[in-house]
């Protein structure tokens, strides 16, 4: 079985500060990780690795040379292979524009080995928009299956899946063909350690590094910010305004008095609660 | 550089300065339509709050305000049409299939992608839930269109009557405006509770127009099938989004048996329980407790803060809450500046004292009643 795993470098969004003046984040000090969510949907295609004899694991991730930690990381926890698409011309790809290039990505390494399964994070933590894996599901005709908890059965000769997903008020069992593309859910399982022999493998493993053309980009209009319906109008930075919080007067006070301070003042300014809580409290 | 758009400030020119002219192709597109997302008979209150803000912007543009509903028949397809009408949409369109009883991408995505090419909107908006996002990022897919996620703002520009979606990036740091410019329809998902529900105006004048459509799709066309569905355990199950009162607890409460203070209160006040994310990250309580940007947005009528710093990540899902009370030894932490009441003090002090409070004042109105 041949599974790819499409994964996003990103920096890491609870480090980031804006600028007080200019409103542009501070990326200085920012660490680049693994997109929290991917590790999940490679630890997943791991554990298949583990119990399917002959399983070939395959990174997938588009973005600068530096992306090439990411892959590195990938491989330490035992990858087999991967590849870094990376171009100028992919710059200002929005969700439609890199659903585009990794779907091609993954055509071209079809073109080496079948692709039973294709994995991706339910969405990253930059851009949280839950689109790209949808997206490269579609151009790939691959079945989609969307927030899965468990893979409860998987039949390689009849071809067929069995998952749990997230839906709305439940969990749906859902039956279906591979190929399909799976994202995975939060908690559904934890990245393992990187081993020692596969950290010393993935410091040396040859990484494929593929520009627009070997990535088997056929229309550079596809591509980049020019492929991309969305445009950013404006950035801003939230909240200019503040109203400062009523502070409740601390001083040489004991909880107590502090707790019954607050009451009687809330309950003063917003009768309609004290009824509210009443009437939750039973 | 994936998803660059959505997350990265740009680096080339602002494109909403310059008035671009339509595809005269695109001019065809017109009006505003929500989906109408519905499980068990229900309809998803989220799809309201859209019809409220579809509502806005169809006014903006001048043109009709629809619905879409997707159903098996016996579902009461017709009833969410009609019921769409009272939250103020003008006409709704109606497909009711066999095929349709649980969600499926294949087919939703079909008839939705087919519904688009017959009518052509000019903008399709839908919730951001499990359903809505798998539904939009298909369905934008495959009608090559843009599609802006998870937005907190929705308006016209006027320069160019496009759809212009705030929405926030980088966890909440920031915020960006992104417009679709020469693609139809201009699609956006909205976080449940992110907008307010409209008040239901079931005696309006305004006729309700169904328009039917057929799926045109058969089981056996449909390679995934829906084995069983485990509703989940509601009684166990957090809340957050319709609670009335949160008490949520941060990283200031130094560890997981500190927080159980933050539960005491809440059992006090028939209260749900929140968690900021490193509290979440750290394992203290359930990822369905998380309130934020990666968590869930709440609007309750008092929420409290107990070791919550404020950071923007936090703050975007709760600061429409109508009462905050906020606790934390950091008379600087940022949460002051939007919480109603502060209190500068030790949480795991302060949230004793305030359950006891709020357990004799209890206890004494209902005495008294």
């Amino acid at each position: 079985m041949h599974i790819v795993v499409c994964i996003k470098q990103v920096p890491d969004s609870s480090q980031i500060r804006v600028h007080p003046v200019t409103n542009t984040i501070m990326r200085q000090g920012v660490p680049a990780i693994i997109n929290p969510y991917d590790l999940l949907a490679l630890e997943e295609a791991l554990r298949l690795k583990d119990c399917i004899a002959g399983t070939t694991v395959t990174v997938l991730t588009m973005g600068p040379p530096q992306a090439e930690d990411a892959l590195r990381k990938a491989l330490s926890f035992g990858a087999d292979h991967a590849i870094l698409v990376t171009d100028r011309a992919f710059a200002g790809a929005d969700t439609l524009a890199t659903s585009y290039a990794i779907a091609a990505a993954i055509r071209q390494i079809e073109k080496k080995e079948p692709v039973d399964l294709v994995f991706a994070g339910k969405q990253t933590i930059d851009g949280d928009t839950a689109q790209v894996g949808p997206g490269v599901a579609k151009r790939l005709n691959l079945n989609l299956l969307t927030y899965v908890s468990k893979i409860a059965s998987l039949d390689l000769d009849k071809r067929e899946i069995i998952i749990h997903r997230r839906a709305e008020g439940g969990v749906q069992v859902i039956q279906t063909q591979i190929p399909c593309l799976i994202t995975m859910l939060e908690g559904s399982n934890e990245m393992r350690f990187a081993s020692m022999d596969n950290m010393f493998r993935a410091a040396r493993h040859p990484l494929q590094i593929w520009n627009k053309d070997a990535a088997g980009i056929e229309d550079p209009a596809k591509i980049g910010l020019k492929g991309s319906p969305t445009v950013v109008s404006k950035v801003f930075a939230p909240h200019a305004k503040t109203i400062k919080a009523e502070q409740i007067d601390v001083e040489r006070k004991t909880s107590k008095e502090i707790a019954t301070a607050m009451l009687s003042k809330l309950f003063r300014e917003h009768p309609k609660l004290h009824a509210e809580i009443a009437k939750l409290a039973g | 550089m994936s998803e660059q758009n959505q997350s990265i400030p740009p680096v080339k020119k602002a494109a909403g300065r310059k008035k671009v002219e339509l595809d005269p192709r695109l001019i065809a597109y017109k009006g505003v339509w929500v989906f109408i997302e519905h499980e068990r008979g229900e309809v998803h209150s989220v799809s309201w709050e859209l019809l409220g803000e579809g509502r806005k912007l169809a006014d903006m543009l001048g043109v009709e305000l629809a619905g879409v509903v997707m159903a098996a028949p016996g579902e009461s397809g017709a009833r969410f049409c009609q019921e769409a009408g009272f939250y103020g949409a003008d006409l709704c369109y109606l497909i009711e299939d066999p095929v349709l009883s649980d969600y499926r991408n294949e087919p939703f995505t079909k008839g939705l992608t087919d519904l688009v090419n017959q009518y052509q909107p000019e903008i399709l908006l839908l919730g951001a839930t499990t359903l809505g996002r798998d539904l939009a990022g298909s369905v934008a897919t495959t009608l090559q269109t843009g599609l802006t996620a998870d937005c907190t703002g929705l308006t016209i520009d006027p320069e160019n009557r496009s759809l212009a979606a705030t929405r926030p990036t980088f966890g909440g740091s920031l915020l960006c405006t992104i417009l679709t410019l020469n693609y139809r329809p201009q699609m956006a998902t909205v976080r449940p509770r992110v907008m307010p529900t409209p008040i239901p105006a079931p005696d309006t004048h305004r006729t309700m127009r169904i328009i039917p459509h057929t799926l045109g799709m058969v089981e056996t066309d449909i390679i995934s099938k829906v084995l069983q569905f485990i509703p989940d355990n509601t009684q166990n199950k957090a809340q957050l989004p319709f609670a009335d009162i949160i008490v949520a607890g941060g990283r200031g409460l130094k560890n997981a048996d500190n927080f159980k203070l933050v539960w005491n209160l809440a059992k006090v006040l028939g209260a749900e329980v929140g968690a900021s994310r490193p509290v979440v990250q750290a394992g203290w309580v359930d990822t369905d407790r998380q309130v934020g940007q990666s968590g869930k947005t709440v609007r309750p009528k008092l929420y409290i803060a107990a070791g919550i710093s404020g950071a923007v990540q936090h703050r975007v899902g709760m600061e429409d809450s109508d009462v905050i009370i906020a606790i934390n030894n950091d008379p600087n932490a940022p949460i002051f500046d939007f919480a109603t009441y502060g209190i500068v003090g030790n949480a795991m002090q302060i949230l004793p004292a305030l359950t006891e409070a709020f357990r004799q004042n209890l206890a004494a109105a209902r005495l008294a009643s």
